[in-house]
């Protein structure tokens, strides 16, 4: 029998359900809740109001508190918490579950229900709600039973945590919150869930299986994604030790930037659609790979059925469910990226058998040679800023402040010239929605980023468009006094999709001009923000270096090339080793099939 | 190396161990349509009320890697216990109950229990034009049944879908 049953004594029940959820979360070491009240969470508002432990961050719109507590989960480590009401409560948070069920990010949201006896009768403010959330999430509880409360919020709290991290919903009915409920203290982490298990430790002898194929390796390549970032900061730790180690060529996701230095001259860079022409055909021309976290998303493989033709596939992963799921690989490792890497450098220094220096070698110079077609060089020369010139500038600047920052971002061709032109040399300080592409993630992300940490530098980098999605975040900003600056590159265009329609459908640039576009300078001073704006080059330094310099929240609208597209690119359908290099090569794209039209 | 046979499809008889709890089949089947996989029959009942145990028989097809796939995806469901492919992991009964309804008269009621007879289905409702028959056996054994069944008056079927178990001493022991 559960140790609810046993503490059911009702002379014992002094709590009401409200203050059994937040002791719970207090227990749960959460000191952070982004949300917004309404009718059927009033009771939990109650008891917020009546402590200290934890702080309430209201925000403007249930979504962005999601992404909030995803930019706070992805800078921390830890869970993000949301708190939302019924019904529209409830509706409006799904896009950030989904963003952060697709990204791997731990957060637990905790949703409002109209009272057990009206659930079904389409009760004021009801919706089915773990019904709609049950594919948003990692997982999902109605409690139906007072005494069940504190027990859900513990196992939610291990849930999102563990395995593969995810979102989880606990919906809350309004007379579970008020009536007297019993506390139980969370069991300790050795004591195994009834059903859920996650292995977390390799199996040692595809450790060893791995490691032969990697010792053997002529044109070997690791690549890693966003499982080493959630595996901790030591496993990006590990990562950098195990790159040195073997002396292979490291190349990341973008939900896996800053788990191996950018500055590391053995990082090739971010591989993918929009990733660097060395990373993209090492990933090709490899014979084995060593993939650690990552999941063979349809943005880095292209063309699955030329993805890197000649390789032997090594993939750990924590989800037994990823691998073999898009790519058949050779040596399935299930377990933590973290010890996964702890296991490989083990077994490598016990392993006698020498790697092929001499290929190696080569293969490195195969390397250099792509290396030297520079795939990310730009010009910027008058007036006009570059995009990609703004973003190495930020990233410069800050740089040479040597302040700790922290980027998140929309989604777009900003995006693209972010991961591309702002190196990371350390894991969690880039929060990018990856798997679901939400336009409107930053801002709120960099509000959960900068509440985690004050005192650092925490920018939005923007595209025009997606920071429309959820500008009202901007009184968020003002109310807690969140210095984020918000960096628009605005090229009064969807971007990426425009770039799209240039390529792929006759530059018809069907619905994808910003019209009407609101003054952003202005619109920052009406959030008691600063506004600032660049429009020729000379001014761009002097902007980002007084966005920095206030401590403020800042919109900082940087007038950018509106025709400015986002290199190199695998078109869509096409493989690794066809990538358009830039403008000049755009012809290739009339190449791409109605097979390739299809994808996205 | 591109394997010949890799998209090659196969039926598979996966037994899942699930929490008895409500939204438990939402979560599979829901799997199953959001991933798009194929259902051929789905069962599902309570079988250990103390440890609040049910157990759901799935029957699909697809090529290996997606029946792989179904696996993986059924096992991280939280409230899953185990996850077994009974076609994979050797010898196994499969059961169906169906319960078939003919109606009729004359030569063809008598033709009907003579059927009947031979495949071991039993009458368990009878009035002047009707029997209901009731048998178990495996899908193509029904499918056999209903169709000789069929121009002597088949008029209603009901079936349960396939339940299965492994031969021998081995279980599904979480």
């Amino acid at each position: 029998m559960s140790a609810a049953t046993q503490h059911a004594d009702p002379a014992a029940l002094t709590m009401s359900g409200a203050e059994v959820v937040l002791r719970a979360l207090k227990e749960q070491g959460v000191e952070v809740i982004f949300g917004y009240p309404g009718g059927a969470v009033l009771p939990i508002y109650d008891a917020i109001f009546q402590q200290n432990a934890i702080r309430h961050i209201l925000v403007r719109h249930e979504q962005a508190a999601v992404h909030a507590a995803e930019g706070y989960a992805r800078s921390t480590g830890k869970v993000g918490c949301v708190l939302v009401t019924s019904g529209p409560g409830a509706t409006n948070a799904v896009t950030g579950l989904v963003d952060a069920l697709m990204d791997s990010i731990p957060v637990v949201c905790l949703t409002g229900q109209v009272p057990t006896h009206l659930i079904g009768n389409d009760a004021f403010q009801e919706a089915d709600t773990t019904g709609i959330t049950r594919p948003a999430t990692k997982h999902n509880y109605l409690v139906k039973k007072s005494s069940d409360l504190a027990r859900v919020v513990h196992e939610a709290f291990r849930v999102a945590r563990t395995g593969r991290p995810g979102p989880v919903v606990i919906d809350l009915p309004k007379d579970i919150l008020i009536n007297k409920a019993p506390y139980t203290e969370a069991p300790p982490e050795d004591q195994p869930h009834r059903s859920y298990r996650p292995q977390t430790e390799p199996d040692m002898g595809q450790i060893r299986k791995a490691v032969a194929l990697l010792k053997a390796a002529k044109r070997p390549v690791i690549y890693s994604g966003g499982g080493v970032i959630n595996a901790g900061p030591h496993a990006s730790e590990l990562l950098r030790q195990f790159v040195h180690m073997t002396g292979f060529p490291c190349t990341n996701t973008l939900m896996g930037l800053g788990a191996f230095p950018a500055s590391d001259p053995m990082f090739l860079g971010m591989l993918g659609m929009h990733g660097t022409y060395e990373a993209n055909l090492a990933m090709h021309g490899c014979d084995v790979m060593l993939n650690i976290g990552a999941r063979f998303d349809d943005r880095v493989t292209g063309k699955l059925s030329h993805f890197s033709p000649d390789s032997k596939k090594i993939h750990a992963d924590i989800d037994p469910s990823s691998i073999n799921k898009n790519v058949k690989v050779e040596v399935p490792i299930v377990g933590d990226a973290g010890r996964v890497l702890a296991a490989l450098i083990a077994a490598w220094k016990d392993d006698a058998t020498q790697p092929d220096k001499e290929a190696l070698a080569g293969w490195w110079r195969q390397i250099d040679g792509w290396r030297a077609k520079d795939c990310l060089r730009y010009t910027q020369k008058g007036s006009i800023i570059k995009p990609q010139h703004a973003v190495k500038r930020l990233y410069e600047i800050t740089r040479e402040l040597g302040r700790e920052t922290f980027i998140t971002t929309e989604v777009g061709q900003h995006q693209m010239w972010a991961a591309q032109y702002f190196g990371f040399e350390k894991p969690n300080r880039w929060m990018t929605s990856g798997g679901l592409g939400t336009m409107g993630y930053g801002l709120p992300a960099a509000m959960g980023v900068q509440i985690a940490h004050p005192d650092a530098l925490v920018i939005d980098i923007a595209g025009e468009a997606s920071i429309l999605m959820n500008i009202q975040e901007m009184g968020t900003l003002a109310q807690y006094r969140l210095p984020v600056k918000v960096f628009i590159l605005n090229n009064e265009y969807m971007g990426m999709v425009r770039q799209w329609q240039e390529l792929l459908h006759g530059g018809r640039y069907s619905e994808s001009y910003s019209a009407a576009l609101p003054d952003f300078v202005k619109l920052a001073e009406s959030f008691h923000a600063v506004g600032l704006r660049a429009t020729s080059a000379d001014d761009l330094d002097r902007v980002i270096r007084e966005m920095i310099a206030v401590d403020k929240p800042v919109i900082a609208d940087i007038a950018v090339d509106q025709k400015e597209n986002c290199f190199p690119m695998i078109p869509s359908g096409a493989a690794h080793n066809e990538m358009i290099l830039g403008p000049d090569q755009e012809g290739n794209a009339a190449l791409v099939t109605d097979e390739g039209k299809v994808l996205v | 190396m591109p394997d010949p046979n890799e998209n090659a499809l196969r039926a598979a008889t996966i037994a899942v161990l699930v929490e008895n709890e409500p939204g438990i089949l939402a979560r599979v089947v829901g799997l199953f349509s959001g991933r798009g996989y194929n259902i051929e029959s789905l069962t599902v009942a309570s079988v250990d009320a103390e440890r609040r145990l049910s157990r759901i028989t799935i029957v699909t097809t697809g090529t290996e890697m997606v029946i792989e796939q179904i696996k993986a995806q059924l096992d991280r469901l939280v409230p899953v216990h185990k996850v077994s492919d009974l076609t994979l992991e050797g010898p196994h009964l499969v059961r169906e109950l169906a319960l078939i309804k003919v109606i009729g008269t004359g030569d063809d009621r008598v033709e009907a229990l003579r059927l009947a007879d031979a495949f071991r289905a039993r009458v368990v409702d009878a009035t002047t034009e009707s029997f209901v028959f009731e048998m178990t056996g495996n899908a193509d054994k029904i499918d056999a049944f209903c169709a000789l069944m069929q121009p002597i008056g088949l008029a209603e079927v009901s079936r349960t879908g396939a339940v299965a178990i492994a031969r021998g001493g081995r279980t599904l022991a979480r």
